[in-house]
């Protein structure tokens, strides 16, 4: 049921790459760094990466490319300027109207 | 998946993965070591063999590093394989970064003990703000377990 709302917001990100986005982990972590792909299941591939909050993760400081799990993701932080927020909920709205039927 | 034979000499420098669907995201270099950060809070760092798109990890000559504030310790363990669900993170470690960072290597049984301190204190901090929150009504789930997520927080 929700394979077309994935393809969405699939599609979405597809869009986005190449921009500075910040991903926020379910463990907290923030990643700040440049989205370089992503796939269906919306694991996401950051390069040059830099983690936003102060160092309390000293492992990631050799990190420069990172792969990041769909399902650990909490947030997607991305540029106001870069997003059609309109064009979002209406693509969103039909989305789910196709779903009901 | 796509599994690459450790004994024949590596000179495949990347590998791109292709699900029969769409295409998996991954673009990786397979001379550099790989950093993967656990669910349960663990981070494991070494060379990367195998990878799909639920991120199930052969991992070769791996090593556990604990980090405990500036100073980290590495256990060998092998080669490793990690069911997808419990990775949060894989990294390519840059090999000049890594020479860079401040962070000081001390030995194994060294670390194991500046983590158990370190854990003991959080959990003792944790007890105070628990009963604390307690006395006035409000109850908190326990951080030191994971949350409903399976994510563990303190690392």
């Amino acid at each position: 049921m929700c394979i077309s709302v994935l393809q969405l917001f699939y599609s979405f990100f597809k869009s986005l790459v190449g921009k500075d986005v910040v991903v926020e982990l379910k463990n907290d972590l923030s990643i700040c760094g440049t989205l370089h792909s992503v796939d269906q299941y919306l694991n996401i591939k950051l390069t040059d990466i830099s983690v936003t909050d102060p160092e309390k993760y000293p492992h990631m400081l050799s990190v420069k490319n990172c792969f990041i799990r769909g399902s650990v993701v909490r947030y997607v932080q991305l540029p106001a300027d870069e997003v059609d927020t309109q064009l979002l909920q209406d693509a969103a709205r039909k989305e789910a109207l196709q779903q009901k039927q | 998946s796509l599994f690459i034979n450790p004994q024949q000499k590596c000179t495949v420098k990347t590998i791109v993965i292709a699900s029969n669907i769409q295409s998996f995201c991954c673009l990786f270099e397979l001379t550099e070591k790989h950093l993967v950060l656990l669910r349960d809070g663990r981070t494991l760092i070494g060379f990367l063999r195998s990878i799909d798109q639920f991120a199930n990890l052969v991992l070769q000559q791996t090593v556990e590093r604990i980090h405990v504030g500036k100073r980290y310790g590495d256990i060998p363990r092998g080669i490793f394989i990690v069911r997808g669900e419990n990775v949060v993170l894989l990294g390519e470690i840059d090999l000049e970064k890594e020479s860079d960072t401040s962070l000081q290597q001390v030995c194994i049984e060294d670390i194991l003990e500046e983590q158990r301190l370190q854990q003991q204190s959080r959990q003792e901090a944790e007890k105070t703000k628990h009963l604390a929150l307690k006395e006035r009504g409000l109850v908190m789930p326990r951080s030191d377990i994971m949350d409903e997520y399976g994510v563990q927080h303190q690392y």
